[in-house]
């Protein structure tokens, strides 16, 4: 049984120099579901790029038993579901159904089985009525659920999101929370949403600076208050 | 209102049938050859660089600022995107930009797109090209001869779009050369300098903040020498074209004469048929009274079938 | 801003090929009935008319949107004066003298009633199509992919960097302790005022720029790789072939009896 993510020794620096992960290490069970936490630039967003080779660093990180390299981008994307943090960022056609469908469409899958998926994974996140609507007029958490759907139906092994709650009013985000609790996939979730974590992660990694400072059971990890506030993190009640 | 740039939309109604298609067949050759050139640069960012970069330069026409009394200046754009993206990329932008004006808010026909792409794509383009690299090649690449060049590039493209727009008027018998291009120019050559501080605003914000991106090419490649030449050509022509069609507007009545060649053709179609009787009925008010009746009952019917349909929407809705 | 008026009427549910084909053929026949045929350019807008209320969105709307031709009306206006013709009205204005012929309202008049009928077309079809299935149209009728991708990006981030363009806008107003409805109007001079504009398209070409990089990175994560594909379109059914050639055909007509009666 190979791990859904394996990373080992990852450094990135940005082309201007700065450094942004330093000897990352990290494995991830099938099935797991993992927050990533802390401070703003902690190199959250950049290890989430790295995932799907958006960004390469040093180091290797195999998904689903496929090393990340040039030549398996295309399935080592298709494994890796990413929702950035903006829908509008991530729904760049003028309608759901095109969103949704592009990932499929661009796996070269056969016309039937690419309505197949829009439908089913529109279903998966209860927005089966969405598919003629176009995307401007959606509310900040219908977005946020069709972002999803558009991963989805490239059918991932893993579902990488960061900042999925950001900018969202209560209800949306409760409904969000039910939706990721629901899903049966691997998840490795960024994000400052500490209640979030404490609901719907049972282990937490903390990056600070560039590098893994905790990892853990997220009950554990969230007793240990010194810890926490030195990475400017909060508990949450 | 007088001072807008809205005066280089041309609507739908004010060019003739054939001078619109004339300036569809040339824009869809010139713009055919830059998509071909974008996608051989095989860059991949081009896609969504290009969308976002029309719908920026869209976004920035909105912003408008007060020049003299109730007249505002804002952007026609043509010159920015040719500075910053490059004449291929900048007619890709620009025309989608007329594009979706016309389609989407109406700010321009659709019969006349061709002739509007060819003014505010091809044209304002080409000649902010040619404007923008002989100043920087003049000033030097300093920051001053940046914002000397951009001005100068943004003010003629205006200018020579406006005279295009006057000669395609008059040409098409809208309007009489010796008011519509003095008109054009003379509202323009103020236009244009709006457009050109608001260029220069533009760039020294630029230049200031990501200097990266205002950066030229290095040295000149063929197909830029093209397009240099092609501005150069264009402006040449419009500027030595447009006081002698307007003072001689005999001139230019002759070609329009010979451009109604296509009435012509369809006035010789129908000669055979003995249509000057007929045109003698029709022209009185019977024709158009029957029109008017048979008009009237369309539109009775269509109102009918919508309160039908209401009706039973409200039904089904119960 | 999305012109778009949601609806159930046979005029929305009509396949927005038929829509922009007939539209564009409507415009073209306008284009080209005789200056003066009034009986045709009667009937032409009786059946855009029809057209307007079946759609049922709204008629007060679609002749608002009419009114943007108006300006350009202008640059016609002296056709009343400059054809040669039947004297109608001679205007004595001290030094200046100027006659009207009937031919020069008659030119003027269509002109003005050609593109105003235009323009109410371009307007029905926006306003009961959504811009995507005109894309789609556009596929269709062999537009270039690339650029019907492009167009399709910009419509969709068209409201999004409009809304930026808004809220720069409204702090620029905020700052200058301005209404803000018509830019600055107090303090500083023109060039200044420019400078500010201009500032402020800068930064919305430095927005666009990053959103662009962004918008790329979910590119590539779904599969992106430098091509554009899209679904392909569904083959026009036959009611709406026989919308499009019932409606071609009266086209057809109206113009062979304008160059009948009036050539
Ligand atoms: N494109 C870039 N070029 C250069 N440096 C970058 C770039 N993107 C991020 N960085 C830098 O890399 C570091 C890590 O940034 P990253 O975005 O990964 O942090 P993050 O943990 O996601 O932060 P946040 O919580 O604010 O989202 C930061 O110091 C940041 O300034
Ligand atoms: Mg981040």
């Amino acid at each position: 049984m190979h791990h859904s993510i394996e990373i080992e020794g990852l450094s990135f620096s940005y082309p201007d120099g700065q450094e942004a992960l330093r000897d990352v290490s990290l494995a991830i069970q099938p099935g797991e579901k993992v927050a990533l936490v802390g401070p703003n630039g902690a190199g959250k967003s950049t290890l989430l790029l790295n995932l799907n080779g958006i960004l390469a660093g040093n180091g290797s990180i195999t998904v689903c038993g496929l090393r990340v390299e040039k030549e398996t981008l295309g399935r080592v994307r298709a494994m890796v579901g990413m929702v950035f943090q903006s829908p509008d960022d991530q729904l760049f056609s003028p309608r759901v159904f095109d969103d949704v469908a592009y990932g499929p469409l661009y796996q070269g899958l056969p016309l039937e089985t690419v309505h197949e998926r829009v439908s089913e994974s529109l279903a998966a996140v209860s927005m089966s009525d969405y598919a003629q609507r176009v995307s401007h007029h959606l509310s900040m958490g219908e977005k946020k659920r069709i972002a999803i759907a558009t991963v989805l139906s490239m059918n991932p092994e893993v579902l990488v999101l960061d900042e999925p709650t950001a900018g969202l009013d209560p209800r949306a985000r409760r409904s969000l929370i039910n939706l990721l609790d629901e899903l049966p996939l691997t998840m490795i979730v960024s994000t400052h949403d500490m209640p979030l974590v404490k609901d719907l992660f049972a282990r937490m990694v903390i990056l600070d600076r560039g590098s893994v400072v905790a990892d853990g059971a997220t009950n554990e990890l969230m007793d240990d208050i010194h810890l926490l506030e030195a990475h400017g993190l909060e508990r949450p009640y | 209102m007088l001072l807008s740039v809205e005066a280089l939309h041309i609507p739908d109604g004010f060019l003739s049938v054939l001078i619109s298609a004339i300036l569809w067949i040339v824009s869809i050759i010139v713009v055919v050859y830059s998509l071909r050139r974008v996608g051989q640069n095989l860059d991949e960012r081009q896609l969504p660089l290009l969308g976002v970069l029309a719908a920026g330069i869209f976004a920035g026409q909105m912003l408008n600022f007060a020049v003299v009394g109730g007249t505002s200046g804002h952007l026609m754009g043509a010159a920015l995107a040719t500075i910053l993206a490059g004449p291929w990329a900048a007619i890709l932008i620009m025309t989608s930009v007329v594009s979706i004006q016309a389609l989407i808010f109406q700010d321009g026909g659709l019969l006349v797109l061709g002739a509007n792409i060819f003014n505010m794509g091809i044209i304002g383009v080409t000649v902010s090209y040619m404007a923008y690299r002989t100043g920087i090649s003049l000033t030097g690449n300093s920051k001053r001869g940046i914002l000397a060049a951009g001005f100068s590039a943004a003010w003629l493209s205006v200018f020579i779009v406006s005279l295009s727009v006057g000669i395609q008027l008059a040409l098409s018998g809208t309007s009489p050369a010796y008011l519509a291009i003095p008109a054009m120019a003379g509202v323009h050559a103020l236009i244009g300098v709006g457009e050109g501080l608001i260029t220069i605003g533009a760039l020294s914000f630029l230049l200031s903040t990501r200097p990266g991106l205002v950066q030229p090419e290095e040295g000149q490649s063929v197909s830029g020498m093209v397009v240099w030449l092609a501005g150069l050509l264009i402006a040449l022509v419009l500027v030595i074209l447009s006081p002698l069609a307007s003072t001689r507007p005999d001139g230019l009545e002759w070609v329009a004469i010979e451009f109604g060649f296509m009435d012509k053709a369809r006035d010789s179609l129908f000669q055979i048929i003995p249509g000057y009787e007929l045109s003698g009925i029709s022209a009185g008010p019977a024709a158009t009274i029957a029109a008017g009746i048979l008009g009237v009952v369309l539109i009775l019917l269509a109102s009918a079938v919508v309160m039908y349909s209401r009706r039973q929407r409200q039904i089904s809705g119960k | 801003m999305d012109p778009y008026q949601a609806g159930y009427s046979p005029v929305h549910h009509t396949d927005a090929r038929v829509k922009v084909v007939f539209s564009v053929a409507f415009i073209l026949t306008t284009a080209l009935i005789p200056i003066g045929s009034w009986p045709m350019f009667v009937l032409l807008y009786a059946i855009l008319f029809s057209l307007i209320i079946l759609a049922d969105v709204g008629v007060g709307r679609v002749l608002q949107r009419s009114i943007l031709a108006v300006p350009f009306v202008l640059a016609a206006l002296p056709l009343v004066f400059t054809t040669s013709g039947e004297q109608i009205l001679i205007l004595d204005l001290g030094l200046w003298r100027v006659t009207a012929t009937s031919e020069g309202v008659e030119k003027f008049l269509s002109i003005g009633l050609k593109s105003w009928i235009s323009i109410q077309a371009a307007t029905l079809l926006i306003f009961t199509t959504q811009f995507p299935d005109i894309l789609a149209a556009l596929r269709a009728l062999r537009v270039p992919r690339l650029l019907v991708a492009i167009f399709g990006l910009m419509w969709r981030y068209l409201f999004v960097l409009a809304d930026e363009a808004i809220k720069l806008r409204r702090a620029r107003a905020a700052r200058s302790g301005d209404s803000g409805i018509r830019g600055m109007n107090k303090g500083g001079s023109v060039s200044w005022r420019a400078k500010i504009a201009g500032g402020m398209a800068g930064s919305l070409f430095i927005r666009s720029l990053d959103r662009s990089e962004r918008i790329y990175v979910a590119m590539l994560s779904r599969g992106y790789d430098g091509e554009v594909r899209s679904i392909p379109l569904s083959r026009l059914k036959p009611s709406q072939w026989t919308i499009l050639i019932f409606g071609l055909g009266i086209l057809g007509i109206i113009m062979l009896i304008s160059a009948l009666f009036w050539g």
